[in-house]
């Protein structure tokens, strides 16, 4: 198997190799041919993966692929883990990112930049890959750094557009605050642990419990709390949890395709796969899995709230995106690991399925994003409509579909969790659910019904290319149906085995097993507790708001102008950061580099000592005047001097 | 065969002899001899590598003449594990200077070259002599060449900036002269490697940690001293910045290691504090300071000041880490991590050096405002350059990344502040690099002699692409490099664990 799972991620990196260096010269079919290709076969073989180690349950394959170095005893290493874990992802990434490339055709049909663009979303497929089949922190980091890399290029793909690159800046740099965590928590396992292999710190972590460590002196710290919460600081960076969310919503400025496959289904996603991963840490440290918890649940909560008022399509499935990776965050402090992936590939597969929707619906429109000028769209394109719809109905959960199961999991989930922050989190999920559905339809309303607000609708709609719509009619199937296929193995089946670990007082998802027979009777029990009805709630609001009488809708902003405003100012993070961190950075900059640089090392002290000897010199030339009798003087002076020294000493 | 040759004699001579030639050549002569000679350098540089013996920290390639026997002073030379990257950095770099100033220099072509042929002779000079003498007269000796080459070929202020490199930097070597003599008069010996095991009272050696401190510190340059390098990086013409930021810089780092740390251990371990703190104020000031500049190589020069912060944090951590435990855990992998660091900033400072020039050959201007939207007319240049950016920031799977991640690893064995410290270079650097990359290649042509560039011709690929090519393969596999110095790092650990006092 080993040649196979080798196969897997070279195979996207050698399409991107020859679509990114010969693209001139294989040309636009030939680009798009040779990275769907190889991403087609990398699913194959994903696929052939995923029947070997779940269906046959072969062995896990856990093995270092070459060294990177060795320093002090310490193996740096590239290396794969290929667990029931990795193949659930691998196979994921690999399905949403062919539908994409395949979409790309459609949506990125006149685009100059075609081959470069090919280029980058095999990349990252390679780069996406290599971070979820990684065996050690090293190799970690390696896939998480190049998810980043390619996001971007991505988002400012189109690098005329001043917003474009001023978004990718950003969330560059806000992923590296997350980085900064992330790479000191990875020095904190080599310096406890001294290794970088997971299964070696996952056996060293339970002696590590009790030892401490004085970051502030006099304030000891729990060593297996630092390390999990400075990891989570790298995941809330690349996971977009509160405060380090911000780059998210920007990162719409890249073409869509993009929005869909990184921003939305699998780099975002990153996070959760890795305190998933790190399962075996976080169960040791109850302190990081409340932070978890708690920010996952304020990020569900609040971002979900922004999303009613955006006016952007595609931020609307943003901010839904920062939401939902809340819910997972929430699942992930629950300690119920599984219940987030599950919740993790439901999602990325409805959530692309939105997004690449919401593309359509733009190529449509000829990159017309604003929801004021659409309207009525369900007409020109059904297709569209349907799977828009599809995807709508799994994201608030509605019963049936494949969000329903994952975001009940998360609730009862956290409902039997008993960890400090569960009660607030669990209502925070709860109301969560009514939020998503009222943002979710009432981007369904005002796109898709109602009546043409923009004559432009009525010119240009037409239904996308095959495609386009073949890809959503792909996505929509799992967006029904992954749901009910795959809760039971995957929550209760324990098809997980050791790669997710969770300590037995913490075990929630247990509790949920404890009523759940079947797929069928997990719906029926669900009208049993509130969330559906909440769900529901929304949807009706959404109606009645945004549907039936559009009035409504300006009433309430004119009433709560307040909320209104702050919602609008997405709560202020973007102007705090930009006039704390960006324009502080800046000034402090220009003022260290002329106070501290130019003034005094370089004005005082360099050029002040030149400066120093200068006027040194002129005092002591005028001892050497060129008059005879001024030396002269000095020689009777001294002679004088030395007659007294040889007369009186 | 080729082991028994005078490989580092070669090495030194070759490039000096051939300089001294290219001095003396016609315009067109001087290209193609320099390029000669620079490339049979390059040649005599394998047999070293492929001869070095990875398994011993004993010197290799010794060579020993008497020079001023009444004095034991001798042409002394040896490689260990510390000074090979060394060497190898600057064969590889030095030809790429000469293809790279091929159309673009028409002044003074053959003094130019040859300039630098002398120039990497002497600096290999500096990175294999063993004797005390001879290590300080190659050490003083490349200021000649570099002198000469601000002086004459650089910007508009280039005599205030030739001087102040000159001053400065021979302010801070006389004392490590004054150290050297010193110790001559102690021991009776100039052999560096008989200095090591020299014993001297902790009096004696602060004062000589102190004086080493200033040379070193200067030529590295740390903070405060570093004021210098902005000036000098400025005005130099490509070809200077590039040896300056990628080799001379690192003849500091070369020192600490090979004189600082070995000869005066328990001052080293008193002052260790101070060092660390002052690379952290390096690693953070001057990465602010990068942040608020306006042009490209100031910019580039305080992001070198503030990469060699890692060097000397690297170097330094030893100290710290043995006073938590006797074996030091961490300490080698802070020692090879520095340098790494210098090998890897070798590359990249190169890069982005050539990249400047490439742009300052059709532009005449480093003001990062007269740029913007250069990817639209020159993609190919714009694409090299995002790859050594993300190097400069320290992305894995750029040489940038191995020495920085070892460096801040290494540390947090140490003290999770210094670590903490250290790794918002992860922040700062990617902030000024790729600011600077956002203003200059990214967004619509700006003015129309942007629009009127052109891309890189195939001399301008082939040099940014070999650097390009050794960034990514030293980022992707550095155990090659680590090996060789695995044993002489163990050695020096090992001796500056015992004290001698």
């Amino acid at each position: 198997m080993e040649s196979v799972y080798l196969a897997i991620p070279l195979l996207p990196l050698f399409g991107a190799l020859v679509a990114g260096l010969f693209g001139g010269w294989i040309g636009r079919a030939g680009a798009h041919w040779v990275t769907i290709l190889t991403v087609a076969a990398s699913f194959v073989l994903s696929a052939v993966a995923f029947w070997h180690i779940i269906i046959d349950g072969g062995p896990v394959f856990d093995e270092a692929i070459y060294t990177w170095m060795v320093v002090e005893g310490i193996r740096f290493e590239i290396g794969f883990l290929v667990d029931p874990l990795t193949v659930l992802m691998m196979t994921t990434v690999t399905f949403v990112s062919l539908l994409v490339h395949v979409f790309t055709i459609g949506y990125m049909h006149d685009d100059p930049g075609y081959q470069r663009f090919f280029c980058y979303i095999a990349l990252f497929t390679f780069a996406m890959l290599m971070l979820v089949m990684a065996n050690n922190f090293l190799q970690l980091f390696f896939g998480w750094e190049a998810v980043g890399l390619i996001s971007y290029l991505l988002i400012g793909f189109w690098y005329k557009k001043e917003s474009a690159i001023f978004a990718n800046l950003k969330a560059f740099l806000v992923n590296r605050v997350g980085d900064f965590g992330f790479i000191l928590g990875i020095g904190a396992i080599v310096a406890y642990t001294g290794s970088l292999h997971y299964g070696e710190v996952f056996a060293a972590a339970p002696t590590l419990v009790g030892e401490q460590i004085e970051i502030i002196a006099g304030l000891p710290w729990e060593v297996m709390t630092v390390i999990c919460l400075l990891l989570f600081i790298g995941a809330m960076g690349k996971s977009a949890q509160v405060p380090l969310h911000v780059w998210l919503p920007d990162s719409m400025e890249g073409p869509t395709p993009i929005s869909a496959l990184i921003h939305a289904a699998t780099m975002v996603t990153a996070g959760i796969f890795l305190v998933a991963r790190m399962s075996p840490l976080y169960e040791l440290s109850t302190v990081a899995l409340s932070t978890v918890l708690v920010i996952g649940a304020v990020t569900a909560l609040f971002m979900g709230l922004v999303a009613i008022v955006q006016h952007d399509i595609k931020r609307v499935v943003a901010y839904s995106t920062l939401s939902q990776l809340g819910y997972m965050t929430v699942a992930l402090g629950a300690s119920a690991y599984s219940v987030a992936i599950f919740h993790l590939m439901t999602h990325a597969f409805f959530k692309a399925l939105l997004f690449l929707a919401a593309g359509s619906v733009i190529i449509a429109l000829h990159h017309e994003q604003d929801m004021r000028r659409m309207g009525g769209l369900r007409r020109y394109m059904p297709v569209t409509y349907v799977t828009a719809l599809i995807g709508a109905l799994a994201l608030i959960g509605f019963p049936g579909f494949a969000g329903y199961y994952s975001k009940d999991a998360i609730i009862e989930a956290v409902g039997y969790s008993q960890i400090p922050g569960a009660g607030f989190a669990y209502w925070a999920v709860l109301i969560g659910v009514f939020i998503t559905a009222l943002y979710t339809f009432r981007m369904i309303f005002l796109a898709f019904h109602g009546e043409p607000r923009d004559p432009r609708v009525d010119k240009h709609a037409h239904e996308s290319p095959l495609v386009v719509t073949v890809p959503l009619v792909l996505l929509a199937i799992p967006s029904v149906v992954i749901g009910a296929v795959a809760m039971g193995p995957l929550l209760f089946g324990g098809f997980f085995g050791e790669a997710i670990h969770v300590a037995p007082e913490r075990d929630v998802v247990a509790s949920v097993a404890a009523h759940f027979d079947n797929w069928l009777q997990f719906i029926i029990h669900g009208f049993q507790a509130p969330a559906v009805y909440l769900a529901l709630g929304g949807l009706l609001v959404a109606w009645l708001v945004w549907g039936y009488k559009p009035e409504i809708a300006d009433y309430a902003a004119a009433r709560l102008s307040l909320i209104h405003w702050v919602l609008e100012r997405k709560y202020g993070f973007d102007e705090l950061y930009q006039a704390v961190f960006a324009r502080g950075a800046r000034r402090m900059g220009d003022l260290l580099a002329d106070t501290g640089d130019r003034r005094v090392i370089d004005g005082w002290v360099v050029n002040g000592s030149a400066r120093l000897v200068g006027y040194g010199s002129q005092v002591v030339r005028h001892l050497q005047s060129g008059f005879l009798y001024h030396y002269a003087f000095g020689m009777i002076i001294g002679l004088l001097l030395l007659i007294a020294m040889v007369t009186f000493l | 065969m080729l082991a028994d040759w005078p490989l580092l004699s070669l090495l030194i001579w070759v490039p000096i002899v051939g300089g001294a030639l290219t001095l003396m050549a016609g315009e067109n002569g001087a290209r193609r001899l320099a390029l000669v000679f620079s490339l049979a350098t390059l040649g005599l540089a394998i047999p070293l590598y492929a001869g070095f013996d990875t398994g011993t920290a004993d010197l290799q390639f010794r060579e020993h003449l008497a020079w001023l026997p009444d004095f034991n002073i001798n042409y002394a030379l040896g490689v260990d594990g510390i000074s090979l990257p060394l060497i190898l950095l600057t064969a590889f770099i030095t030809p790429l200077v000469v293809i790279a100033a091929w159309t673009t220099i028409r002044y003074r072509v053959s003094q130019y070259l040859g300039a630098f042929l002398i120039m990497e002779g002497i600096m290999i000079g500096v990175f294999s002599a063993v004797d005390a003498v001879l290590f300080y007269v190659f050490w003083e000796a490349t200021l000649i060449p570099m002198f000469l080459i601000i002086g004459i070929w650089g910007g508009a202020n280039r005599i205030y900036a030739t001087i102040k490199f000159f001053l400065y930097t021979f302010f801070g070597s006389v004392f490590m002269l004054v150290a050297l003599i010193y110790l001559y008069y102690q021991s009776g010996t100039f052999d560096l490697f008989a200095l090591h095991g020299q014993p001297l009272a902790m009096g004696q050696q602060m004062l000589i940690f102190i004086a080493f401190l200033l040379a070193f510190a200067v030529k590295i340059p740390m903070w405060p001293v570093h004021t210098w390098l902005p000036d000098a990086h400025t005005e130099a013409p490509t070809g200077g910045s590039v040896i300056l930021a990628a080799i001379t810089l690192k003849m500091g780092g070369y020192g600490f290691m090979r004189l600082s740390l070995p000869i005066v251990p328990d001052a080293s371990q008193a002052l260790a504090g101070l060092v660390i703190v002052l690379s952290l104020v390096a690693i953070v000031y001057i990465g602010l300071v990068a942040l608020a500049q306006r042009d490209i190589k100031r910019l580039i020069a305080y992001s070198s000041i503030s990469h060699m912060g890692f060097v000397t944090l690297g170097t330094f951590l030893v100290f710290l880490l043995l006073a938590r435990s006797p074996e030091a855990a961490g300490a080698r992998l802070g020692m090879e991590g520095a340098i790494v660091q210098m090998v890897s900033h070798g590359l990249i400072s190169a890069a982005l050096f050539f990249c400047v020039g490439v742009l300052y050959d059709r532009m005449h201007t480093r003001q990062i405002a007269d740029y913007g939207g250069v990817v639209n007319t020159m993609p190919v240049f714009a694409t090299l350059l995002v790859v050594f950016a993300m190097a400069n920031a320290g992305l894995p799977g750029t040489s940038g990344f191995v020495g920085e991640f070892m460096v801040i690893v290494a540390s947090f064995h140490a003290n999770f502040w210094v670590a903490a410290l250290a790794a918002l270079t992860l922040i700062l650097g990617a902030a000024y690099t790729l600011w600077m990359v956002k203003r200059v290649v990214f967004g619509d042509v700006a003015n129309e002699r942007v629009a009127a560039l052109e891309d890189i011709n195939a001399r301008e690929i082939f040099v940014l692409g070999v650097l390009a090519l050794a960034v990514l393969a030293l980022g992707l596999w550095p155990a090659p490099l680590v090996e060789i110095m695995h044993a002489s790092v163990d050695q020096l650990i090992d001796h500056v664990s015992v004290s001698k006092l």
